[in-house]
């Protein structure tokens, strides 16, 4: 993409999404030949942004650059999950796929929340944008019957460490990426850039 | 879903008895430059038509409706390619579909078409499986591997699939290996085995005579896993003829039936609520009640040391096909080794060790062809094609591997199909001086296990010689 394109943008409309500025780009292809300099085949280079709905989801993404962490809850008392708060949030019960209730577990979670298992990485996918070695911490909370897994931002993990969020509230992304965590104690000012404790 | 009614637990029922004729396999490597999809597809057809004295164009004639396994269109950059390889093994106006299910797609597809023939709708089905992972960089090939995860929840964390896995590894040496390092080692001997297996396999991807020390000393890909401890990227196609009785036994006089089930569970381990053991035929009612006192933290179930859709593919394939203990019922098995840590856990999901005592399967010897404890026969042997970490995991083609490879046990076929020196020559590979013939003596009955997505989906395909059904199963 050349410098001077404007990515493109979204806005949504009267229920449709109006893209705004570049979003397909192509380039140049080459011949790809082996030694002998015979062809093998061709590049297909090309630059896309997909558009993606959040849809009910949507509260949980916001609330990251808020400082908050949503769960949901199973209110329908006939169901066997009921009471059963999910986070990651689902919109449905998974048992009885009535519409959960959105409930705020950020305190919980600043009080309660432990390492169940983790990983550390040097290596990574393309696209990656987490620092390097990105260290995963499979979190359980009190109370939640699911193991949410998150980017320990500061820190060596062990498992049953105390752990606590953290949010980028400053610049966010509106994706999983404002969302961290810390061990318990960790003063704000080792924190990474734009994120607090919400 | 944590609780079962009795409908969701009924044994699959089969309108009529289904049979493996034949298969055939491409050569599998990281990359073919030189080399259509296509022309892999035909390789693996040809080699199905030939191991019945067949031409292409003779199996073809039987052929009623066609199973296309190939997971990751965007690696090919090529939508609808079920169609484009359907037009060139020239099936066409047959019906076809293409089936998608991660790292299972290839053990999905037999399970597609074990069902059309099982239903009585076709009399003899192709299920073909392929996989292109080499038309981009690798890192961008972990990337799209990665976008089998929830890409709002998960991939955005690394990109890496490995990692999703390091953390059961990590979990499971804590809480089963006990944090003792001869757990570690124990899990890198499976890869020094499969490696080494795959070595006398000429369709083989990465054979390899290592040690259990370059496994340990190998990188890190996602600690604790490390690349040794890898399933391979790789490029083939590999395809199952599954027919009626009447249509089997024109086509051949050795067909092996086969039974094929499948399991889910949740794509983000995240979810997988804490729930009971649903048990196997070779297991009792009490035998979890002190798994957390026996392995401090190993009560959660599955956690992230089980899968629950290995569990349950077992569940409904065993009852289908009358198996109480695979370590008596199989003479062998083919494992979904993505990673050594789940190939360990896949010994307790589908019952060849309980829950926690995985590790024994390989520190006993029995997963050996040869016992090295004891130099008789492996009680049960495993991967003996070398499997993903040797043989390979072209996603699409994998599951279908793993079944004619145990298929070519059961045919006392092993050593024809993988000692040839003309197809060594073939795939421009050398035979090892050493080259051993690892056919497994009287094979009866096997298991293959396709697996994907951190269990997302499991099939189990069984096959069994005719003469040697399970009478419980009559």
């Amino acid at each position: 993409m050349s410098q001077n394109t404007e990515r493109g943008t979204v806005k949504v409309a009267d229920g449709r999404y109006k893209p705004n500025g570049t979003f397909s780009v192509i380039y140049p292809n080459s011949a790809i030949r082996n030694e002998e300099g015979v062809l093998q085949g061709v590049t297909n280079p090309r630059d896309m942004t997909y558009i993606h709905s959040y849809g009910g989801e949507a509260p949980f993404f916001e609330g990251l650059g808020l400082g908050k962490l949503l769960g949901t809850r199973c209110d329908n008392p006939d169901c066997p999950a009921y009471e059963s708060v999910f986070v990651p949030f689902r919109i449905h019960c998974p048992d009885c796929l009535a519409k959960n209730t959105i409930v705020d577990i950020t305190d919980i979670a600043k009080t309660g929340a432990t390492v169940h298992t983790f990983m550390i990485t040097e290596r990574t996918g393309a696209f990656n944008t987490l620092p390097k070695p990105i260290r995963f911490v499979n979190v359980e909370f009190e109370g939640v019957c699911t193991i949410l897994m998150g980017n320990l931002a500061v820190g060596e993990p062990k498992m049953g460490m105390k752990v606590v969020p953290i949010f980028q509230t400053a610049n966010p992304s509106y994706t999983i990426i404002d969302l961290a965590w810390v061990p318990l104690g960790t003063p704000e000012s080792d924190l990474p850039e734009g994120f607090t404790f919400g | 879903m944590i609780t079962f009614s009795d409908k969701q637990l009924k044994t699959p029922a089969m309108q009529r008895p289904v049979y493996l004729v034949t298969g055939g396999m491409s050569k599998f490597g990281r990359a073919f430059p030189d080399k259509r999809t296509e022309e892999l597809v035909i390789d693996a057809f040809t080699e199905a038509a030939e191991f019945i004295g067949m031409t292409p164009a003779q199996l073809k004639k039987y052929i009623h409706s066609c199973y296309y396994g190939h997971f990751a269109d965007h690696f090919g950059d090529q939508l609808l390619g079920e169609s484009v390889i359907h037009d060139r093994l020239g099936l066409d106006p047959l019906g076809n579909i293409g089936i998608k299910t991660g790292g299972a797609t290839g053990g999905s597809t037999l399970w597609e078409a074990f069902k059309t023939v099982a239903s009585g709708y076709s009399d003899c089905t192709l299920a073909m499986g392929w996989e292109r992972m080499d038309e981009v960089p690798t890192d961008e090939g972990n990337h799209l591997i990665s976008c089998a995860a929830d890409k709002d929840w998960e991939t955005p964390l690394g990109h890496i699939y490995t990692g999703y896995y390091a953390v059961m590894a990590q979990k499971y040496w804590q809480v089963f290996g006990k944090q003792e390092e001869s757990f570690r080692r124990t899990m890198a001997e499976i890869s020094v085995k499969n490696h080494g297996y795959a070595r006398m396999n000429p369709h083989a991807q990465a054979p390899m005579d290592i040690t259990i020390d370059d496994v340990i000393n190998s990188a890190i890909v996602a600690y604790p896993l490390r690349a040794l401890d890898c399933c391979l990227m790789s490029v083939g196609a590999a395809c199952a003829i599954l027919c009626d009785e009447k249509t089997a036994y024109e086509m051949t006089d050795n067909p092996l039936l086969v039974y094929v089930s499948a399991g889910s569970h949740t794509l983000r381990v995240a979810d997988r609520r804490d729930m009971e053991i649903p048990l196997l035929p070779n297991e009792s009612p009490d035998q979890y009640k002190d798994l957390g006192k026996r392995f401090p933290g190993g009560d959660r179930y599955p956690g992230f040391t089980g899968f629950l859709a290995a569990r349950m593919a077992a569940y409904y394939a065993y009852r289908m096909a009358g198996i109480v203990d695979p370590n008596v019922d199989f003479d062998l098995v083919e494992l979904h080794d993505a990673f050594t840590i789940s190939d360990i856990q896949t010994y307790e999901d589908i019952g060849i060790r309980p829950y926690g005592e995985g590790r024994t399967y390989v520190e006993s010897g029995d997963c050996y062809h040869t016992n090295p404890l004891t130099g008789q026969p492996g009680q049960l042997p495993s991967n003996l094609s070398g499997g993903l970490i040797g043989c390979m995991h072209a996603v699409g083609a994998t599951g279908i591997m793993q079944a004619i490879e145990v298929g070519h046990h059961i045919w006392n076929r092993w050593s024809e199909m993988h000692g040839d020196q003309k197809k060594w020559d073939r795939f421009n590979r050398q035979k090892p001086a050493d080259w051993t013939d690892l056919q497994v003596k009287d094979a009866k009955r096997g298991l293959a296990i396709s697996h994907a997505g951190v269990g997302s989906h499991v099939t189990a395909t069984i096959l069994v010689h005719p003469d040697h059904q399970l009478e419980r199963n009559a």
